[in-house]
């Protein structure tokens, strides 16, 4: 099966930051004998040189469908990449330290494109949740406002905490999220209307002004999260 | 290089988030398009002759830029996949129809893993800045170095 080689030497070499780099010892296939290499997992590509400086990996073990666990071994410090199926080969590999074994074990058993899409996906869920929870559940309503930092445009004044029904629709749809190259990216120049000065959490507020405020306060809050969120899709599309 | 083959090609067996026959032509001189089952598993792409169960190659998708081919007054329904170290060379498709070609641009393009994990990141700031907790506590992987925010500089 071809591999598109150059381009992962390219993704094993550039300076993109690695999830994790060390020597390691590696068991070979049928000698028993464990020979030093310079590891380097990104993604779900571990690649590993002869040298540090080595230009060109001299191999890469993809990690889709793998466990990883610690394993009996004379080596001290040795785990193992386990693969399923009858003839599906086990890589041992062996650390210097507790520590260093540890971290390996760990970024290891994570390092699956399947782990990474389960918990993106956990994460949506909630947002989505949070989002559409807040329209109909009391509940939710004990979340903080957002920080309302200088750096936003045009917002005049932090509300208050206490309030019965603030909602805040802010959370990015999915589709906003990977549509984010397609804002248009203008800055909001209209400023907000100022909302009536209240002092917060009055215990004389009789019900009327409650509801009164509340109406508003929603009213502004949606303003607001409205441009906070044009402001995140606006610093989003500006990563690279 | 060496890479674990059998992995790949047990990989290329499994259910695809996308697949179907389109028209493939490598970068490769002489080289016309030719009918091939596309497979999209994980950050992988995976080509077949329609009749083989093996694949013949498999791109990993990290790296590259998805585009619809302009070029060509007679390409529609095409898009390439360029890789960065080599944007001269590219792998082209041609689908069966506008749609079928947009829906792929759309898939490729959030098959990377580099790409699940800008989404990971912006979704935990999300979450952390409308409840101030950390999603990623629950998980107990809060100090993951992949993801971290500050560590990504692209």
């Amino acid at each position: 099966m071809k591999l598109n080689e150059r381009s992962l030497v390219f993704y094993a070499t550039c300076d993109s930051p690695a999830d994790n780099a060390g020597f390691l010892y590696k068991r070979g296939e049928r000698h028993t004998a464990y020979h030093r290499r310079w590891f380097v997992l990104k993604g779900n590509m571990l690649f590993y040189f002869e040298e540090r400086e080595s230009r060109e990996p001299v191999g890469v073990i993809v990690l889709e469908g793998c466990t990883v666990e610690l394993c009996d071994s004379a080596e001290e410090f040795a785990f193992a990449i386990r693969f399923n199926g009858t003839k599906a080969r086990t890589y041992v590999l062996a650390a210097d330290s507790q520590a260093a074994m540890e971290a390996w074990v760990k970024a290891l058993s994570r390092a699956s494109f399947d782990y990474m899409r389960l918990v993106v996906r956990e994460l949506e869920k909630q947002l989505e949740e949070m989002r559409w929870g807040c329209r109909h559940g009391p509940a939710c309503c004990k979340a903080r406002p957002l920080g309302m930092e200088n750096s936003l445009p045009a917002l005049p004044v932090v509300l208050p905490k206490e309030n019965g029904c603030a909602v805040w629709n802010n959370a990015p749809s999915v589709d906003q999220l990977h549509g984010a190259a397609g804002c248009d990216g203008h800055t909001n120049t209209r400023p907000l209307p100022l909302p009536p000065h209240r002092r917060a959490s009055s215990g004389d507020a009789g019900m009327a002004e409650i509801s009164e405020f509340c109406r508003l306060h929603e009213r502004y809050g949606q303003e607001v999260a409205q441009l906070r969120q044009d402001w995140q899709l606006r610093q989003h599309q500006h990563q690279p | 290089m060496r890479y674990n083959e059998r992995e790949l090609l047990s990989l290329s067996r499994q259910p695809a988030e996308k697949a179907a026959e389109i028209l493939m032509r490598v970068p490769k001189k002489g080289s016309v398009l030719k009918k091939r089952l596309v497979k999209l598993v994980v950050n992988f792409l995976f080509y077949f002759r329609t009749d083989e169960a093996e694949p013949i190659g498999a791109l990993l998708l990290e790296h590259c830029r998805i585009t619809k081919e302009e070029e060509n007054v007679f390409s529609i329904s095409e898009f390439c996949i360029r890789f960065i170290e080599e944007p001269e060379r590219k792998y082209c498709f041609e689908c069966d129809s506008e749609e079928q070609c947009q829906e792929w641009i759309e898939a490729l393009k959030r098959a990377s893993y580099e790409f699940m994990r800008r989404s990971l990141i912006f979704y935990r700031n999300e979450i952390q800045k409308m409840t101030g907790k950390d999603p990623l506590e629950q998980f107990g992987i809060s100090e993951e170095a992949r993801f971290q925010l500050a560590s990504r500089k692209q």
